[in-house]
């Protein structure tokens, strides 16, 4: 026991810095914009100088402004609230797949992005967990390492149905969403209900967007617990591109239906992308 | 053998598998290519779509050609096609004759066509049958058929020969054909000769004739000719197979070596049969010419000689009063000039200046004295061999030069005054030449009539007048004197150079008295007159392969017999020599076109050498083979298991192989350097190359144990691609059979000795031949020698270096015990001082050493240091063999400190001088 301990161990200690470097590398090159709420409030940075009314405490008076003038000056800060976000990064098997050994793995890059917006978000003062394993959302650099730790271990991670999410909060799903769509179907309609938008980012590999086979193949699910023969790949090609086509227009549609936004990512690009679509469109949604 | 046009099979019924191909074909197009197993997460989308159509993805067409192709040459190449197959089996006969040409033609294709008699004889051998051979230009006495054995023992002796038959050699044998029934077996040069078609019919109504001719076109080079100061040579082809061939123009440079002047390039114009080119050289390389050659063509036919033919000679005319006016036609050298000019460089000058430029021959016309300081100048360049060449005149008549005692530039005594005979104060008529003598140079010469000498000086008599005298007239009274004096003479005409005295100047034999003289260089249409009543004595002669042998035992030639232009047993090709003059006789005549046989139908030509067999089983295993890899390629590619970029890196890869062969080359050259490393020939032969690798291997280990020297493992060298300059010694075993190496190979070699290199050639023969026998493994060794820059040699004398470098050495016996051991021949000079123990021989380390006592084989041992093969008996053996130990390591001493152990002499000098 102690020593599949210390092996898991070691293959997170393996496995983890490097992701949360790669993610913290990865977050650093999107740089924090107006987060802030744009008017005085709680908060930490600067807002404005303005003349200090008789409300004000003595102790709030900047001296050093004010001794530049008559008058004496109050230091506002910007009104900053703390969102909570929800992360969930699907563990799946099927996404442990690349076509080519120069490509990561779509879970690679999905735990990448993941990890990546956390690591953002967290550094902006958002409260951060994740769904599945749960992680109830917190701020500071602490949470960090609690989700960076929880992905590299977790080797599933259904979306719960059951899952909580805090009113009005954001939430990231990141996925192939080759999985039955009743689950999400369901989840989203919950979160509908609570005022919870986000973002469904579908993590494809370019293999799965081209189906570049051929010649008689037999195709099998990553757990190997599906087959598929075919004679003459290259003719199935049609079909498949059809129905890959109508998963992502149901996707699409689910989430103009519930408000959500829904991207695709492949794992050719570039993260930094995924990365500026998640941060937009939580811009955007708030 | 079963062919199908110029392709046989070794076994025929094999291709009858080819008819599986279409069995083959339609197998591939049914059963479909394995799946591939892929695993794909987007296999939820495709569960449930079906395949339109039911069977596979066919093998496309351009695959099933590549494996039907692969297929097919396995099946031909397992069924051993052979290119061009020898006809090895003509029917067995009961008689056989052989017949060869044997003439230089043959030489050229001498190897192909000595194995083919090798093979007909050994296959008669078998067959029982009795054979008679015959060479066409070594007539036997007489024609026996006789076991096989005893013709082999005949063909041993056999050996082109720089001649050509000729009508008398087909009639003689004509007359030798035995009257019962035989077949012939004709190995022929190639070469259309009239009275061969007599020796044809005779032979067909004995029995079969079969010809083997040789493959490609018969070369030959005409005599050189000179054209408008340039050299002209004609070269000779008999059939338009040759198309380009080079020339090489050859002679000896100061120090006696031989050195290629010039080389050019023939390209025969189509469907010409001979092709001129022009040789310019300077006058001075032009003297020094010996031959011309055709590169890479060994043949009698192939070289041609030059002589005194292409030498122009320089004539020094001695101005003795430059400013005195004259008429031109009164000048005594005009006549000189004339005769002189279309055969030989004249200069003329002050004699000073003449003297400088070292002339054949200076002319004194009417020069009665000379200041005594240029007079003795003049005797010295006499004596080192000059021709002076002196007229009289009225100054010379006069002067008391010649009166007193003999002076040494005039051959005899002068009477003053001269005499006037036939004029108008004189009684008598104008005299006329008496016929010339046997012993005179001029034998032989016709006199015209009317040539008549009017005035002359006479000689004062003497007893020895009558020695000296080369020419006199009717009267008596002398024409031309000459006396030797050093190694040259001295001549004298009695008459001016000019008509004042005599018409002879004006005459054709005057200058063909020059030209006896050794003054003129004549062509040889000239000299064919001049040649009778000559006698010439063989200097070098040419054998069958144009490789020239000094002799000097065989009896001299005459001159008509040279005139004559017939070449045979009885004028062999080569240099002859008769007084001053050299004349070349070459084994191609100058009008010779050389012409194609033509054989009756009904001769079987069997081609001996015609065309190389090639076996092609190799070739299309490997053609099948890298098919087989393209399947490979395409089929991966095909399936989808490789991607058309990783194909053409690893098709890259295979590309990129040259260069990783380079750096094997240079591993090659570190490995040679690191250390000393010994090294032998490679002469093809696995079991003589392992023997000679395995004698190194011994002799290295016995440097090891004894010397300072730490020799690396040996290494073969392959002289075609290997540098030779890494290695300080070559040990090169010969074997008949190892190929003659390329001229590139020869031009490495020749480098290789010039810069201190030493080969030991070793014929492995000692124990049945003398040095210089006729082994084939030194026939050999004479024939690879041709090409090399070998110095002269002599056999080892007892105080050589090498039998002191390190042992003190009497004999140097390998597995044989010989003592024919040839090395370098020590300067002349070379004395030897006073208690000495040995001369100071030259200053080098012999380039060559040659013998045939088959050291490899006294040195080889095993890994273990276990001697490999015997040598002698007993203990006797043993000391032999450690004898061979000390030899070898003498020789590598000797190799590797040059003459470092010859400068002992100078001990006692040294000592001396330390006051010892």
């Amino acid at each position: 026991m102690t020593l599949t301990l210390r092996t898991q161990a070691e293959q997170v200690a393996a496995n983890f810095p490097p992701l949360l470097v790669r993610a913290e590398t990865l977050a650093s090159s999107v740089i924090l914009g107006d987060h802030g709420r744009r008017r005085a409030g709680m908060g930490e940075s600067f807002w404005q100088y303005r003349q200090a009314t008789a409300q004000d405490d003595a102790r709030l008076i900047d001296w050093r402004r004010s001794a530049r003038s008559d008058a004496s000056y109050v230091q506002d800060k910007e009104w900053q609230i703390a969102q909570t976000v929800s992360i969930w990064v699907d563990q799946n098997s099927s996404l442990n797949f690349s076509s080519n050994e120069g490509l990561e793995t779509k879970l690679d890059r999905a735990r990448l992005i993941g990890l990546a917006s956390a690591v953002l978000m967290l550094r902006a003062g958002e409260r951060v967990g994740l769904v599945s394993p749960h992680i109830p959302a917190k701020r500071g650099r602490e949470q960090t390492h609690q989700i960076a730790s929880a992905l590299s271990t977790a080797t599933r991670s259904e979306l719960p149905v059951s899952s909580n999410f805090a009113p009005h909060s954001r939430a990231v799903f990141i996925s192939d969403f080759f999985s039955d769509l009743g689950a999400l179907e369901s989840v989203l309609a919950k979160a509908a209900t609570l005022g919870v938008s986000g973002l469904l980012l579908q993590v494809l590999d370019p293999s799965e967007e081209s189906f570049p086979f051929s010649g008689r193949t037999i195709f099998e699910s990553m757990d190997l617990g599906l087959e598929f023969e075919t004679l003459r790949a290259k003719d199935l090609r049609p079909a498949y591109l059809e129905r890959l086509s109508a998963r992502k227009e149901h996707l699409q549609m689910l989430a103009n239906r519930t408000g959500w936004h829904y991207q695709i990512h492949h794992t050719d690009r570039s993260a930094t992308q995924a990365l500026m679509s998640i941060y937009a469109s939580l811009e955007r949604l708030r | 053998m079963w062919s199908l046009g110029p392709i046989g099979f070794a076994s025929p019924l094999l291709l009858w598998a080819l008819f599986l191909l279409p069995v083959i074909a339609y197998l591939l197009r049914a059963v479909p290519p394995a799946p591939i197993r892929r695993k794909f997460p987007g296999i939820v989308l495709l569960l449930g779509l079906r395949d339109k159509e039911s069977h596979s993805e066919t093998t496309p067409w351009w695959l099933l050609i590549v494996r039907l192709l692969a297929a097919a040459s396995v099946i031909i190449g397992f069924a051993g096609p052979v290119l061009n197959p020898r006809e090895q089996d003509l029917p067995p006969s009961e008689k056989l004759l052989i017949l060869i040409d044997g003439s230089w033609a043959t030489a050229q294709d001498w190897d192909n066509t000595q194995s083919a008699i090798k093979l007909l004889i050994e296959q008669a051998g078998r067959d029982r049958s009795l054979t008679a051979l015959a060479s066409l230009t070594n007539l036997p006495t007489e024609l026996n058929f006789a076991p096989a054995q005893l013709s082999a023992f005949t063909f041993e002796q056999t050996l082109p020969r720089p001649w050509e038959p000729n009508e008398a050699d087909y009639l003689g044998i004509l007359e030798r054909l035995p009257e019962e029934n035989f077949d012939t077996v004709w190995f022929t040069d190639g070469l259309e000769r009239t009275g061969r078609d007599a020796v044809v019919t005779a032979l067909q109504s004995r029995g079969r004739i079969s010809v083997a001719a040789p493959a490609g076109a018969v070369l030959a080079l005409r005599p050189a000719e000179v054209t408008d100061g340039n050299i002209a040579l004609t070269i000779l082809r008999s059939s338009e197979s040759a198309a380009e061939i080079t020339i090489r123009a050859l002679g000896l440079d100061p120090a006696g070596i031989e050195r290629v002047f010039d080389v050019s390039l023939i390209q025969f114009e189509e469907g010409a049969l001979t092709s001129t080119v022009m040789f310019q050289l300077p006058s001075e390389l032009r003297n020094r010419l010996t031959r011309f050659d055709i590169a890479s063509v060994n043949s009698a036919g192939a070289v041609s000689l030059t002589g005194d033919a292409l030498r122009r000679r320089e004539i020094a005319l001695l101005d003795a009063d430059s400013s005195k006016e004259g008429l031109e036609l009164l000048s005594p050298y005009h006549y000189l000039r004339e005769a002189l000019a279309p055969s030989a460089d004249i200069i003329s000058g002050p004699l000073e200046l003449l003297l400088l430029a070292n002339p054949d021959v200076i002319v004194l016309a009417d020069v009665a004295n000379l200041p005594p300081s240029q007079n003795s100048e003049l005797t010295r360049w006499v004596d080192a061999g000059g021709l002076l060449l002196r007229f009289a005149g009225p100054n010379l008549a006069i002067s008391e030069s010649g009166l007193s005692n003999e002076t040494t530039l005039l051959p005899v005594q002068i009477r003053s005054g001269g005499r006037t005979i036939g004029g108008a104060m004189s009684w008598g008529e104008p005299k006329t030449i008496a016929p010339f003598n046997e012993d005179s140079p001029f034998f032989g010469l016709a006199i015209p009539d009317d040539v008549n000498v009017s005035t002359q000086v006479l000689a004062q008599p003497s007893p020895d007048l009558a020695d000296r005298v080369i020419a006199e007239l009717s009267d008596g009274t002398p024409l031309v004197t000459r006396r030797s004096s050093g190694l040259g003479q001295v001549v004298l005409f009695h008459v001016t150079a000019n008509a004042e005295w005599s018409s002879l100047p004006l005459s054709g034999l005057f200058v063909q008295m020059l030209e006896r003289l050794a003054m003129a260089s004549g062509s040889r249409a000239q000299l064919v007159q001049d040649l009778e009543a000559t006698t010439w004595s063989p200097s070098q002669l040419l054998d069958g392969f144009g490789q020239l042998e000094t002799v000097d035992t065989l009896e001299g030639v005459d001159g008509a017999k040279i005139a004559s232009g017939e070449i045979n047993a009885n004028l062999v090709p080569g240099i002859y020599q008769a007084n001053e003059q050299t004349i070349a006789i070459n084994a191609v005549s100058e009008d010779r076109i050389l012409t194609t046989a033509s054989w009756p139908s009904d001769a079987n030509q069997i081609g001996a050498t015609e065309r190389k067999s090639t076996e092609l089983k190799g070739s299309l295993l490997v053609g099948a083979l890298v098919l087989g890899l393209l399947d490979i390629f395409a089929a991966l590619s095909l399936t989808g298991r490789m991607r058309m970029a990783q194909m053409l890196i690893l098709l890259s890869i295979l590309g990129a192989l040259p260069p990783s062969a380079k750096a094997q080359d240079d591993s090659f050259a570190i490995e040679a350097t690191e250390n000393v490393v010994l090294a032998h020939v490679l002469t093809g032969d696995a079991e003589l190359d392992q023997r000679a690798e395995a004698g190194l291997w011994g002799l290295s280990q016995a440097l090891f144990r004894r010397t300072s020297v730490e020799p690396a493992a040996p290494m073969g060298v392959n002289l075609e691609t290997d540098e030779l300059a890494l290695f300080p010694f070559l040990y090169w075993p010969i074997s008949a059979e190892q190929p003659i190496p390329s001229q590139e190979a020869y031009a490495k070699l020749n480098l290789y000795l010039r810069r201190g290199g030493l080969i030991l050639f070793d014929t492995r023969d000692a124990d049945i031949a003398g040095f210089g026998g006729g082994t084939p493994e030194a026939q050999k060794l004479r024939r690879i020698a041709i090409g090399l820059d070998i110095p002269a040699l002599e056999p080892i004398p007892q105080d050589h270096v090498l039998s002191r470098t390190f042992y003190l050495l009497q004999a140097y016996p390998g597995r044989f015990d010989s003592l024919d051991i040839w090395v370098e021949a020590a300067q002349p000079n070379s004395e030897k001082a006073d208690g000495m123990p040995f001369r100071r021989l030259n200053d080098g380390v012999t380039p060559v050493v040659i013998g045939g006592n088959d050291w490899a084989s006294a040195w080889a041992t095993d890994e273990m240091g276990n001697r490999l093969y015997p040598v002698g008996r007993g203990m006797a053996g043993e000391q032999q063999r450690e004898y061979a130990y000390r030899f070898g390591i003498n020789l590598i001493m000797h190799v590797l400190t040059g003459n470092y152990k010859s400068d002992q002499v100078h001990v006692p000098a040294l000592l001396n001088r330390l006051g010892q």
